[in-house]
């Protein structure tokens, strides 16, 4: 196999000096600076914290867990307790440059609504989530009859939030159905991160997990 | 355009022995009566109100906090009636969650209230006798449009921040869509953006015990040199049921009996929450007046934000440039979270920048006006954050060493 193309996972460090995580530092960089941005399950909200310090953003999040909300309430973002799955609905059309739903999209209810919500509230998506495909996801089921447990999915079956799990394939195929648009992927490797590989299969069996930036034929 | 009798002063470090005397409220003049929501103008105004802290040099540093029901503006220092440390004590003050030696505190006492301001216990000018039930009835929007003319008279262009809980969070809310460019940030704490029936119907049980009491005499207890408190007390036991949890009460008193051993076989406070609510009733009539408690209810049974919109919320917000911060509580029952979601969801609607908070607690309603170390970390940060976007520099003196640096880097 080649890892040739990729490239050294981004140096973001977020303002209390800690690294962003790979996958929220690539999505910093497909995000322009003064833009308006939505980020659904921002956790603590590292990421909107980083581009409201670095890039000058005016940033909004939706975090379903309590404390996930009252950290990024007392570090001055504006962030409500809500659901990707019922909240989005009540935003307006193209209210934000970027929507960013970020390794969320396999624990909504309805990855579709989820999804189809997402490039309409946004000029564009972003959309990263672990990949199912990954070969050492397919030999654990494959040799060892188990559900996989790996760095990137940590979870047991029975308690797993991951309930709509999908591979790289999946998700451009479901993109293809919906009409929507995918202008820029990125698809990460355990030690890097490169533009997907022709053939799509390979990036299907070697990346860990992908980055999308997604828009709406309009 | 408003004028204070004498200007009234800037600061005020909260130990002011008589709180009461006349150095801090500000009179609106007979010439310039204000308009009232029912169509009378009033006049005089006499709003009473306390402040904290200093107003800086460009005036951007006040934060105005707007009383509940039965509240007052003694918000942070000892109250002139029941000599009880400030309501909000705990929440204001050097280092704490508003913190005085950043921001500029003002609480006015708000209109038709009991502590200063005009209210039905007034005297009519036309009549020289206090209003009784001839005093208009006023609206959440009249207390809104009176707390206007004081920041106006302090100078005041703009508030960085307008915070208050149940009414008071009313009050917020009627800032922000009167006035949005005069509020920067917004805290409507335990609220609604309407009154539910049921709680119309709780406010109907208060009016009716004040009103069923014979030394009410048609609101003219004043003239017959007696107080309804009878009535007040049981308005008041009846409202302080609202105001707890389940969880909270049978914490407190479970079954628990009050001096005795055994069930008494009669009526007498048996239980200690009898007990309780019974001295909630007592002490309550000490300091609160019949009348005003009418009015106020009354204002906020009236209040509906979307009232002349359809009945819908999401244009009251249009274009809204104010940073709202929504809180609930979890065991709220009269003002439970689903009436702070639909007030998100209209902010959402307008893509406002609004932050939601639910804090998880067993205390009820009153959970706002309690320690809830959760409540105010979270109103601190919002504050600093709000300070950041606002340009406010960090505390003017005495920084604590375990606050958050607030400022650009």
């Amino acid at each position: 196999m080649t890892q040739g193309g990729v490239s050294d996972v981004v140096d973001a460090v977020s303002e209390n000096g800690s690294p962003l995580r790979r996958d929220l530092a690539l999505i910093a960089e497909m995000i322009p600076p003064g833009s308006r941005v939505l980020d659904i399950g921002c956790a603590e909200g590292d990421l909107l914290h980083h581009l409201w310090h670095d890039k000058h953003i005016d940033g909004r999040g939706i975090e379903l867990s309590q404390a996930g909300v009252h950290a990024c309430v007392s570090r001055g973002l504006s962030v409500i307790q809500g659901d990707a799955d019922t909240d989005l609905i009540d935003y307006p059309d193209l209210s934000f440059d970027y929507a960013v739903l970020s390794q969320t999209l396999q624990a909504t209810r309805s990855p579709r609504d989820v999804l189809d919500n997402l490039v309409r509230i946004g000029r564009h998506a972003i959309v990263s989530v672990p990949n199912f495909g990954y070969w050492r996801v397919r030999l654990a089921l494959l040799f060892r009859g188990r559900m996989p447990v790996t760095p990137n999915l940590p979870f047991s079956w029975f308690d797993t939030p991951n309930i709509h799990l999908c591979t790289i394939s999946d998700l451009t195929a479901l993109c293809a159905d919906m009409e929507i648009i995918i202008e820029r992927s990125l698809i990460m490797f355990p030690r890097g991160v490169a533009k997907p590989m022709a053939p799509q299969w390979l990036a299907n069996l070697l990346g860990e997990g992908a980055i999308f930036l997604l828009k709406k034929a309009r | 355009m408003t004028a204070t009798e004498s200007r009234p002063p800037l600061t005020g470090d909260g130990t002011t022995s008589s709180p009461l005397d006349h150095s801090q409220r500000l009179v609106v003049p007979v010439a310039e009566p204000m308009p009232l929501d029912c169509g009378t103008p009033l006049a005089p105004i006499v709003i009473a109100y306390r402040t904290y802290g200093k107003l800086n040099a460009d005036r951007s540093n006040a934060i105005l906090i707007c009383h509940a029901l039965t509240g007052d503006q003694f918000v942070a220092d000892r109250h002139p009636v029941t000599g009880k440390p400030g309501w909000w004590g705990h929440m204001i003050g050097p280092g704490r969650p508003i913190d005085t030696d950043r921001y500029f505190v003002i609480c006015p006492n708000a209109l038709g209230g009991c502590m200063g301001t005009t209210g039905p216990n007034s005297i009519d000018p036309a009549t020289g006798a206090p209003y009784a039930l001839d005093f208009p009835v006023i609206t959440i929007g009249d207390m809104v449009r009176a707390q206007k003319l004081l920041v106006d008279a302090l100078g005041i262009d703009q508030l960085f921040c307008v915070i208050g809980g149940s009414m008071g969070g009313m009050q917020v809310l009627q800032w922000a869509a009167d006035y949005p460019d005069s509020v920067f940030g917004a805290i409507p704490i335990a609220t609604s953006w309407r009154h539910t029936a049921q709680n119309i119907a709780f406010h109907e049980v208060g009016r009716q015990a004040i009103m069923s009491d014979p030394d009410w005499h048609e609101g003219n207890y004043d003239r017959f040199g007696v107080r309804p408190t009878r009535g007040l007390a049981i308005a008041r036991m009846a409202a302080h049921v609202t105001y707890l949890s389940e969880t909270a009460l049978h914490r407190k008193f479970g079954r628990s009996l009050q001096d005795r051993k055994m069930l008494s076989f009669g009526f007498g406070a048996d239980f200690q929450v009898e007990s309780y609510l019974r001295h909630q009733g007592i002490t309550f009539v000490d300091r609160f007046d019949a009348n005003s408690y009418l009015y106020m209810t009354r204002a906020m049974d009236y209040f509906d934000l979307a009232l002349g919109h359809g009945g819908r919320l999401t244009p009251v917000f249009l274009g809204t440039p104010t940073r709202f911060c929504i809180v609930s509580f979890t065991s709220d029952w009269l003002f439970p979270t689903s009436e702070s979601r639909q007030i998100v969801h209209a902010l959402n609607a307008v893509a406002a920048n609004v932050s939601f908070v639910e804090i998880e607690s067993d205390k009820g309603h009153d959970a706002f006006l309690l320690d809830e170390p959760e409540f105010l970390r979270v109103l601190h940060g919002f504050l600093d954050g709000l300070a950041e976007h606002r340009g406010l520099g960090p505390a003017d003196t005495g920084p604590d060493p375990d606050s958050r640096a607030a400022g650009q880097p």
